[in-house]
């Protein structure tokens, strides 16, 4: 074991030493000092499992995977938060997943549609009430292509069908009514929520829309939310390359999308955490291939274009070195600009999804160097994928609590850290220059040559803004 | 070097290379024809469609309401060296901590003791006893307050139960506070939550401490999210020389210094202090609706002087202090009698541009029964008044506020009606002037009724909350906001023609 993993290691010991015993014991398996070359037996995290009560993690539910990420997106579809007002009010169009359309016409995204649970609800169950509210709405909303219900924890717990209530209005109504199970009780993070959420596009909507004509170049984007238009700026890549993109899910996305995807030669995946599960089942179901791929930063980009091209004929291969060709000057120019301000500046990440590993790669293009990256509720597949491609002794955690955060900074002292909005603003108290990298801290896109140059800009303003200085610390 | 124009979002999608991409896109979308969204957009402007819409009663679309356990952490961390503790799922105090942070753009501590689907069927003991343990030992609070979320509430967990089984166990000291408050979602909103939760901590933290009178007056803010208001109620007490105990203090932890530190546990309400509350004079709520359990429980057990006096507008303001000074016996200082003076000057200046003016207004109870008053007071017309929170009490009370002044006939109450009603109301009834929360935007952007922003929350705009409401110089704010919004509006209206003024 080389000095650097033991030093690292040592560290994570002592950051531990204020937990009881118990629950010390189970956080260290969580936090690990990384070996890239896989050697180290015991250079690896645990994950996805619960995580402990009290200690203040940062993950948030089901909920908030099937509605807040995967299902909420979906434009034309209305999004019912089924249960008390709370859960949809405070994920009221906090993920800005950009989509085009004529909101509360033929589409519904930044509204907040629920149930409202009330006591005589809990009592009685909500079912009746269920049936009427899809009446009541689609009466308001006719162009609405589908409606999911999105369940909150009191909708399992009492037993309510909403199952039955929804396979009864939808062949009343004639579009898909979507009952989701994703109550915030269930599974130990948001990660199940994409899950289930995964599963209701595959029982509900898959395979069920109309696309007239093929190509062999059809591919669908998966698992892009089109944050701050992200989705947009890499159909705007795979486009030039001469591919046609019939599906882009979740974000912009149409019902009829979520329907036509089992048509695509291939299944491009950007968050492989939250859809590679409809990846697998459209391999097996209908024997399309995926493929995973980073679109953040030039390297990655420019990797990613040569493979995504390498599953097609010539013509798109030389249409990949086309494209790259055309935007690397442009690239070169956002580094050469921004990397004498960022170069050698160290970063700490603690994010969820794919960012976490993703976007290490835009970091390095601008000379920082990833010190410590974490997930909120990534799974074994995630750390093996992170492991390499981090330096060796960097840390890394997996549901990290505000304690270790905290402490993590103190020692490793970060110029920066990109996480989300819970933590955005102790590090501000703390003087730490913070980017939050779940929403792009309402810029964006970061996706693709259009995005890096804001991700560079962003990541310069936030490091070098003079305003930092003026903190007085007290020693 | 090569300069390059960095565009974001902002700029970037009107670029013709995306727009021809969103055009092509619509090949997969299997959309409506342009000229049936046209005409759909249209029918939602009707009266027709405005029946349909009042007509729903089970499903609500943009209500202005979040749920109780938001309000119960708001008012726990208000006090010194307090952790929130919630118990039920994780995801909701995840929700509460972000829905705080966006308002404030201030850190938020919070615990849950991340319930799962065992706990749904064994109930919560066990993450209830590992809960206080870790956060205890981790985070080293003064007290822990305790709050549900709905799951814990729907399994029906035994809070008293609970933690004294932790004390027995010696898991946290005998001696910590751990008052708690069931605060299920289900029931009311987070003006209940608020109020469940103070009463929860007095009566918890008081038990016992009845002594000798200290001769100082309790306030309480209420579920009130301008910190600005917490630096103005301190600043007038201690002018006037008020001895005073302010239940919650949200200000130490929502508008704390930048220092290049980041203190857990800020500021807040001495637990000294507030253990001491049952032996104050008497107890002023500047809130009502967030006050109601609370008071009534000072009221009985305390046997205080409880009096709810909210000051927003010129009269509610007039009465505060005129009942405060009956309380303390002492005469209202001359430096608050200037203040009103400055206030009274502002809205004389100001009176022609708000005379007359429309308005539509959503928002907390509170809140609205003190716009209002303020409107009216220089000549401004309430019309449409939405107060999703609102209950049978509140729309009666406004009913007699209305009644008070010819400027308030127009005006009806909507009380448990939400967003979308009110936009059906603003295209069938236009308003010059929208007064709502951040989430209000989108009927600006529906009706192109330009948009006040007050109270909560207000995401899209900063530092807002660090304005006081309350007081004279409340008054002043609101109507420096008012004014200026409305003469913002007349520029932009104007500016293609000769009225395009610089003097107004």
């Amino acid at each position: 074991m080389s000095t650097t993993i033991k030093d690292t290691q040592k560290m994570i010991a002592e950051v531990l030493d204020a937990y009881p015993e118990k629950t010390k014991k189970e956080r260290a398996r969580h936090l690990t000092a990384n070996d890239p070359t896989g050697q180290c037996g015991s250079c690896k995290v645990k994950a996805n499992t619960k995580s402990r009560p009290g200690v203040m993690t940062v993950r948030g539910c089901a909920y908030a995977g099937a509605k807040g990420v995967v299902w909420g997106p979906v434009k034309d579809q209305i999004t019912i938060s089924h249960g008390p007002v709370g859960c949809g009010q405070y994920s009221w169009w906090s993920r800005r997943n950009y989509y085009n359309g004529q909101t509360g016409v033929d589409t519904f995204g930044t509204m907040h549609i629920t149930t409202d649970f009330q006591e005589r609800d809990i009592v009685y169950g909500g079912d009746k009430g269920l049936d009427a509210a899809l009446h009541e709405l689609k009466e308001l909303f006719p162009l609405a292509k589908g409606i999911g219900i999105l369940s909150e924890c009191p909708v399992g717990l009492i037993g309510d069908d909403i199952e039955a209530v929804s396979k009864r209005v939808a062949k009343e109504f004639g579009i898909p009514i979507v009952p989701v199970r994703c109550e915030g009780f269930r599974g130990v993070s948001q990660s199940l929520g994409h899950h289930i959420a995964n599963d209701t596009i595959r029982d509900y909507v898959l395979g069920k829309g109309k696309l007239e004509k093929t190509t062999p170049y059809d591919v669908a984007l998966i698992g892009d939310y089109n944050i701050g238009g992200d989705a947009w700026a890499s159909r705007k890549i795979l486009e030039e390359m001469g591919l046609r993109v019939i599906a882009q899910w979740t974000g912009d996305a149409s019902v009829n999308e979520l329907g036509i995807a089992t048509k695509a030669k291939l299944n491009l995946i950007h968050c492989y955490r939250s859809m590679n599960y409809i990846c697998r089942h459209m391999e097996e179901e209908y024997g399309i291939p995926w493929d995973e791929f980073n679109f953040f930063g030039p390297t990655k980009i420019y990797a990613s274009i040569r493979k995504i091209a390498s599953h097609f004929d010539d013509r798109i291969r030389e249409n990949a070195e086309k494209v790259i060709e055309k935007y690397k000057p442009v690239m070169d120019a956002v580094v050469e600009r921004f990397r004498p301000r960022l170069e050698g500046k160290k970063v700490m990440l603690y994010v969820g999804g794919l960012r976490p590993r993703h976007t290490i790669g835009a970091y390095e293009d601008l000379g920082m160097e990833v010190i410590a990256s974490g997930y909120e509720f990534g799974h074994n597949d995630d750390y093996h994928r992170t492991y390499p491609v981090m330096k060796e002794g960097a840390v890394i955690m997996d549901d990290a609590t505000l304690y270790e955060l905290e402490e993590f900074t103190r020692r490793m002292k970060p110029d920066m850290v990109g996480s989300g909005i819970k933590e955005k603003y102790s590090y501000h108290k703390m003087g730490v220059p913070f980017r939050q990298m779940h929403s792009w801290d309402y810029s964006g896109p970061y996706h693709g040559f259009d995005g890096f140059p804001v991700f560079a800009r962003d990541m310069d303003m936030t490091v070098n803004n003079p305003a930092w200085n003026l903190i007085r610390r007290k020693k | 070097m090569k300069t390059i124009r960095i565009k974001d979002h902002n700029e970037l999608f009107q670029e013709q290379a995306y727009l021809e991409q969103f055009e092509n896109k619509r090949a997969f979308e299997a959309p409506w024809p342009k000229e049936k969204v046209r005409e759909i957009a249209e029918w939602t402007k009707t009266a027709e469609y405005q029946e349909k819409n009042f007509a729903r009663k089970n499903i609500k679309i943009n209500p202005a309401k979040a749920c109780q356990p938001l309000g119960a952490i708001f008012c726990s961390s208000g006090f010194d060296g307090t952790m929130p503790f919630v118990q039920g799922a994780q995801g909701c105090v995840a929700y509460f901590r972000s829905h705080l942070n966006r308002h404030f753009k201030e850190p938020l501590a919070a615990i849950s003791t991340s319930m799962t689907e065992d706990a749904a069927v064994f109930g919560g003991l066990n993450n209830m006893l590992e809960g206080l343990e870790n956060a205890y030992t981790l985070y080293h609070p003064k007290m822990l307050a305790v709050c549900t979320t709905c799951m814990a509430e729907v399994i029906g967990d035994d809070l008293h139960a609970y933690i004294r089984t932790a004390k027995e166990k010696e898991l946290i000291p005998r001696d910590l506070p751990v008052p708690f408050a069931h605060t299920p979602s289900f029931v009311g909103s987070y003006v209940n939550g608020y109020d469940n939760m103070m009463k929860g901590i007095l009566s918890a933290i008081t038990t016992g401490r009845k002594g000798e009178p200290n001769g100082k007056i309790n306030i309480i803010m209420g579920f009130d999210t301008y910190t600005g208001d917490y630096h103005e109620i301190k600043r007038l007490l201690r002018m006037w020389g008020v001895d005073f105990t302010l239940l919650s203090d949200a200000s130490a932890i929502f508008d704390s210094p930048n220092t290049g530190q980041y203190k857990l546990y800020p500021g807040g309400t001495p637990l000294e202090d507030a253990m001491d509350s049952i032996n104050a004079s008497s107890t002023i709520a500047l809130q009502q609706y967030s006050t109601l359990k609370t008071m009534d429980y000072i009221r009985k057990e305390w046997s205080q002087k409880a009096l709810v006096l909210p000051p927003i507008g010129v009269k509610n303001t007039d009465f505060f202090f005129e009942q405060l000074s009956k309380l303390t016996g002492k005469p209202i200082p001359q430096e608050i009698e200037d203040e009103r003076g400055r206030a009274v000057d502002a809205m004389v200046d100001s009176h022609p541009y708000v005379h007359g003016k429309r308005f539509a207004l959503v928002g907390d109870p509170d809140l609205l029964l003190g716009l209002v008053s303020l409107l009216m007071e220089m000549g401004g017309i309430p019309v449409h008044i939405v107060c999703t929170m609102g209950d049978k009490k509140f729309e009666d009370e406004m009913q007699g506020l209305l009644a008070e002044s010819p400027f308030g006939s127009e005006a009806k109450v909507y009380a448990g009606k939400d967003m979308w009603h009110l936009r059906s109301l603003m295209f069938t009834d236009p308003v010059d002037i929208l007064i709502g929360n951040s989430y209000a935007k989108f009927l600006w952007r529906d009706t192109g009724t330009p948009l006040i922003r007050m109270g909560f929350p207000l995401f899209d705009r900063h530092h807002l909350h660090r304005y006081p409401v309350i007081g004279y110089q409340g008054v002043l704010n609101l109507v420096t906001m008012i004014v200026n919004s409305v003469l913002d509006e007349m520029d932009r209206k104007t500016i293609d023609t000769m009225s395009f003024d610089v003097i107004r």
